[in-house]
């Protein structure tokens, strides 16, 4: 017998409440862009998604920032022989809590990622050669700069909403700090004001992993046609834990062994161990290194209060939007107590704010399952906004 | 409205920055905003509720009272109200401390333990109160500190608290002459005006 895919749906089709089949657009940047590092990047692209249309006035665009290994495709699917749609699809479509039938959502791929928009594993014009570890490290701000710009070729000059989960709840947060003009709502998800030593730690441990395997070759491994798998295989082993509570790895696993015996040696016994192993392997294969070592650097470096002595309630005293966060109970990567700290100085510059704690099992990662809690919450509030838009 | 809320609102002032504690679904917050432009932040712990004050615009923040108010500054609000959970909250003196601390006044409605029903209930039938206004049984009630009008203007003048108003009503938020000339035996909700 053949092997079959699973695909979309068991009979190809794409489902009602999906943004359907999406084809991800590039834009190419001319105007130099000055990066926070003190370097210039004369020309990048970006790959971006857009889902739902433009209104007249251009008042109900959405922008959707990803997280440490996300990219472009948030919603619907690229084909029907995907086996799964875009990583936000509980969230974008439809009827959804982001309402393609009200919003325009616009889904870049960060500048530095590896999914199209210009990165360490595209071609630098100016040399013909890889960029490699040549790469310059790239910020939240620096995203948000190239994102304005993204904004300003597609006509929107203020966006309806600025929304993102971990890292990409930070970028909602740099966006209403720095371009308060730009941003009537942001939605900060499973984030945090800055890292926590830990956080970084965790980040350290990534990196190492990628740096020490040999197969890096001081980042110029692409040119040597060769790719630092097992450095990579093992940052998102670590990464990958941190997104998990104990409580989910326990349900999920407990102390399953694949075999029915213990074999008293290092191969992988126990599930956990097998599914680490190929979780890393795959991601390993399709992620780029170098964009990892940039994206949790990117991540450490974030600081909102950077510019205001780390007083968190002077860099919200300077936004203007109002703001939705929210957290989840099992979350240790990015804690709700790190949520309460934005939300107390938000209340204390007396800005407009919502903020819930979501009871879930699933840790860091519950930010992109379906929770029914989760959902009726951002589905009343973005119909708030959708409300606001049609009004004016 | 309700009349105590509409109480409330006489004595707060435009453009005032108001907390409430345990804030249900934002109704009062939400009017606050539209007829005195206040900054209005509630506190819930319920989660539908929670919900509602999104969908209502209203400022809400997810927090257990029982875990304290110490991410409240000093004097950071003109007005804090609690409308009918004092008498849920596991400590309510440290509650009212720290309402004291926070606002500039306090304000805080309560059902009346001395409501001549409950008198009667206790002392007539021999079992705790129940009625429509408080309609749960003494093991699943989440109001676990019950206190008189006495008691509580007690616990004030322990702590020096000034009362600025005191206002009565019935279940239907109705006053009436002989509610306030027998508060702690004829009223059924009680509302105070408070500051250090």
């Amino acid at each position: 017998m053949p092997e079959t895919t699973p695909k979309a749906t068991p009979d190809n089709t794409i489902p009602d409440d999906s943004v359907g089949i999406i084809v991800p657009q590039t834009m190419h940047f001319d105007e130099p862009l000055q990066l926070s590092c003190g370097r210039t990047l004369n020309q990048y692209e970006l790959v971006y998604e857009t889902y739902g249309q433009l209104n007249s006035d251009a008042s109900n665009a959405i922008l959707i920032c990803h997280a440490l290994s996300g990219n472009h495709h948030a919603a619907g699917y690229h084909s029907t022989d995907d086996k799964k749609p875009g990583w936000w699809n509980n969230y974008i479509g439809p009827g959804k809590p982001i309402d393609t039938h009200q919003f325009f959502v616009v889904s870049p791929n960060n500048l530095g990622g590896c999914h199209g928009s210009t990165g360490p594993a595209s071609i630098n014009p100016e040399s013909g050669e890889f960029y490699g570890p040549d790469f310059p490290l790239v910020t939240t701000s620096d995203w948000m700069h190239s994102q304005a710009r993204l904004a300003d070729r597609l006509g929107i000059s203020q966006w309806a909403a600025v929304v993102g989960g971990s890292l990409g709840g930070m970028q909602a947060m740099q966006w209403a700090v720095d371009l308060p003009a730009r941003i009537r709502h942001a939605v900060v998800i499973a984030a945090a004001p800055r890292l926590s030593a830990q956080n970084i730690a965790f980040n350290e441990v990534a990196r190492q992993a990628i740096l020490s395997d040999p197969e890096f070759h001081g980042g110029h491994y692409l040119a040597k046609n060769t790719l630092p798998r097992t450095g990579v295989s093992l940052a998102r082993m670590v990464g990958h834990i941190t997104y998990l509570s104990d409580d989910a790895m326990g349900s999920k696993f407990g102390r399953e062994l694949r075999t029915e015996t213990i074999s008293y040696d290092y191969d992988a016994q126990f599930q956990v161990e097998s599914y680490l192993r190929y979780q890393g392997e795959v991601f390993s294969e399709s992620f780029d290194a170098n964009t990892y070592l940039l994206m949790t650097r990117a991540l450490d470096y974030f600081d909102i209060t950077e510019q205001f002595n780390g007083n968190l309630t002077a860099a919200m005293a300077q936004t203007q939007c109002k703001f939705l966060l929210v957290s989840f109970t099992t979350d240790w990567r990015f804690a709700p107590a790190r949520s309460v700290e934005i939300v107390n100085a938000l209340v204390e510059a007396g800005r407009d704010v919502g903020y819930a704690e979501i009871e879930a099992s699933q840790g860091h990662d519950a930010f992109l399952l379906p929770i029914p809690r989760y959902q009726e919450l951002f589905t009343a509030y973005m119909n708030n906004i959708a409300n606001e838009v049609s009004a004016t | 409205m309700r009349p105590d809320q509409s109480i409330i609102q006489q004595w707060v002032k435009p453009n005032e920055r108001v907390l409430d504690l345990g804030c249900g679904d934002g109704s009062l917050l939400q009017r606050l905003k539209q007829q005195k432009n206040i900054y209005g932040l509630g506190i819930e712990i319920d989660q539908p509720e929670i919900t509602e004050c999104i969908r209502k615009g209203v400022n809400v923040v997810e927090q257990n009272l029982d875990h304290g108010l110490s991410n409240f500054p000093d004097d950071s609000f003109d007005t804090v109200i609690m409308s009918l959970a004092l008498q849920a909250v596991r400590h309510p003196d440290e509650v009212l401390a720290e309402m004291l601390r926070i606002g500039k006044q306090v304000v805080v409605t309560f059902p009346n333990f001395g409501y001549w029903r409950c008198r009667l209930a206790l002392a007539g039938k021999g079992t705790m109160p129940v009625s429509d206004f408080l309609p749960y049984t003494w093991y699943n009630t989440p109001n676990i500190h019950f206190c008189t009008i006495r008691d509580f203007e007690k616990l004030c003048a322990d702590n020096h608290y000034q009362i600025l108003d005191q206002r009565v009503v019935d279940h239907d938020h109705q006053s009436s002459w002989w509610m306030r000339l027998y508060p702690n035996l004829l009223s059924e909700i009680a509302i105070y005006r408070l500051t250090r």
